[in-house]
């Protein structure tokens, strides 16, 4: 039993945290891109957070439900409905059997995350469900869902039990209207013009409409290195700010390459990965430099925020 | 015998708040390479708390981490002690070389001529310099499985093609300047083509994906038409 899709939207995909331990035969990372929204929509419904959820894009799917099921819909505000009625988001949802659950105008955000208590029956690829297109592998098919796939629940639920007229508290989640990106400096700062580095930090930077899982490419000020240096290619991540000759910056995202040779001017902090991941194309933002002590203070306070949620969900669900 | 790793070889650096880099100088070098393979081998058997992933490359390796279990100082600090004194008596697990038979020229290899006129040899030369040596496997990244791979013969170097190919098939095998490499993948991309490996570079069904690792030694074999078909054939494809 599970969700049959009558739409699959316009990309959504299986994802968990990441495949992780590949990354030296060169194999990409992939997971969620707003991975504290996935980590947040497992703990609503009693999941661990690594459990696969479906990665929703800016216009959603529709999705029947063949059996009933407890849900929580996380991150972007794309309109969630059950039968044509708006449901709340970031609380546990009951959902009987052969109700649809659809989506509608995008309100805030670009990406949404559906989990499902138990999470989907997914086969693993290299111990992950993560979905990772270019290469055709992990989550559903290796591909984004599409009218007529169905996806097994990992285990039925048991629809009543528990109360659930509760609500994630949510000073962790950030407020998806700020527009500045936090970041430290990258390994080769350096070897950018001054003008470059003032107007990184200075100017408005716009997402161009080369924006996907890869990577999101920056329209604004264009960057000049001072010398032409040949680079060794070397390990990039989720975050990475790297500029090629050409001067325009792109932010790598989720779906990144393991390595890159392009000169890396400044890498986004982990805390502030999840305002990028729901930016759309068009949107306008600055960066911010702060050092890596305090990308660290922040990341160390959210994670204990999670924890406490983790700690308060699971007494519910006791 | 590989001289004792000591801190004063290398130079930390984060790369982002969840990453440390650890660089031994920018110049590409065997030596080098044996080291970050020595470190490698020694993450695969001991990691330790807050150890997420790591990725070696050309004269770098970067260890991945969760900053809220252990922090970056005290990261460096274990790595420190850790490496240092690796090397000496610590003998680099032996591979023999892996050989990758290649089908050179005409369909499989469009770009043949391109560097044998480039370079001023005969097609037969370039086929002869590009097998004779020995390769050995500096890095994967760019693609899944892709090897970045050193010791060409920098008699058959040729610029990249001014505009890529839109499809490169799976398997090809190419040169750009002074690298030579195979495409694991279908891909786009601007390396002048000189043939195409019946092998599969990766395979996600298989147990272990990639054919090649970091610090593998390869060496290409001449195969004929038929030899290429048969070796397909027996490796389903």
């Amino acid at each position: 039993m599970g969700i049959k899709v009558l739409k699959g939207g316009l990309l959504s995909t299986i994802q968990d945290l990441g495949r992780f331990g590949y990354q030296k035969d060169g194999i990409v990372v992939s997971g969620a891109m707003d991975l504290l929204a996935l980590r947040i929509g497992n703990l609503l419904v009693g999941n661990a957070e690594s459990e696969a959820g479906l990665e929703i894009t800016l216009l959603g799917p529709s999705l029947f439900f063949e059996a009933d099921q407890r849900i929580a819909i996380t991150g972007a505000d794309l309109s969630p409905a059950i039968d044509g009625m708006p449901v709340g988001m970031w609380r546990p949802l009951r959902i009987a059997k052969g109700s649809t659950l659809s989506f509608g105008k995008p309100i805030d955000g670009c990406r949404s995350y559906l989990a499902v208590s138990g999470g989907f029956d997914i086969p693993l690829v290299l111990n992950s469900y993560a979905t990772y297109l270019n290469g055709k592998f992990g989550g559903h098919e290796g591909r984004a869902l599409k009218t007529g796939d169905t996806l097994s629940f990992k285990r039925n639920n048991q629809p009543s039990s528990g109360k659930i007229n509760w609500k994630a508290d949510l000073k962790l989640y950030p407020d998806l209207k700020t527009r500045a990106i936090r970041v430290i400096e990258g390994p080769e700062i350096n070897l950018f013009s001054e003008e470059s580095i003032a107007a990184f930090f200075t100017s408005e930077f716009r997402i161009s409409t080369a924006a996907d899982r890869m990577g999101y490419r920056l329209e604004g000020q264009q960057l000049k290195w001072t010398a032409s240096q040949d680079l060794l290619s070397s390990a990039v991540t989720f975050g990475t700010i790297q500029v090629p000759a050409q001067g325009d910056p792109i932010i790598l995202m989720a779906d990144h390459q393991t390595t890159g040779g392009y000169p890396r001017i400044a890498q986004v902090i982990s805390c502030d990965l999840t305002l990028l991941a729901q930016m759309r194309p068009g949107d306008v933002f600055k960066f911010e430099l702060i050092t890596l002590a305090r990308a660290h203070e922040l990341l160390i306070l959210r994670e204990q925020q999670l924890k406490q949620l983790k700690q308060t969900i699971a007494f519910k669900y006791e | 015998m590989i001289p004792k790793i000591n801190s004063a070889d290398y130079q930390c650096f984060p790369l982002g708040d969840s990453a440390i880099v650890l660089e031994f100088g920018r110049e590409i070098s065997v030596s080098i390479n044996t080291r970050i393979r020595l470190i490698c081998e020694w993450l695969d058997e001991y990691t330790f708390e807050g150890f997420v992933d790591y990725v070696p490359a050309f004269t770098t390796i970067t260890v991945y981490y969760e900053p809220w279990v252990i922090n970056y100082d005290k990261l460096e600090e274990m790595l420190d002690e850790m490496i240092s004194g690796i090397g000496e008596e610590d003998e680099i697990t032996a591979r023999s070389p892996i050989e990758i038979p290649v089908l050179y020229g005409g369909h499989y290899g469009p770009d043949l001529d391109v560097v044998a006129r480039q370079c001023q040899l005969t097609t037969a030369e370039v086929i002869r310099i590009h097998h004779a040596a020995e390769y050995l496997v500096y890095m994967i990244g760019f693609a899944p499985g892709f090897p970045y791979l050193g010791g060409m013969d920098e008699r058959i170097a040729t610029p990249r093609k001014e505009t890529p190919r839109a499809l490169i098939p799976a398997g090809s095998v190419g040169i750009a300047g002074k690298q030579t490499g195979i495409y694991p993948i279908e891909t786009p991309g601007g390396w002048q083509i000189i043939g195409q490996t019946p092998l599969q570079l990766f395979n996600i069904d298989r147990e272990v994906p990639a054919l090649l690792k970091a610090g593998d030694r390869i060496r290409f074999i001449s195969v004929t038409e038929q030899e290429f078909i048969q070796i397909k054939k027996e490796n389903g494809h």
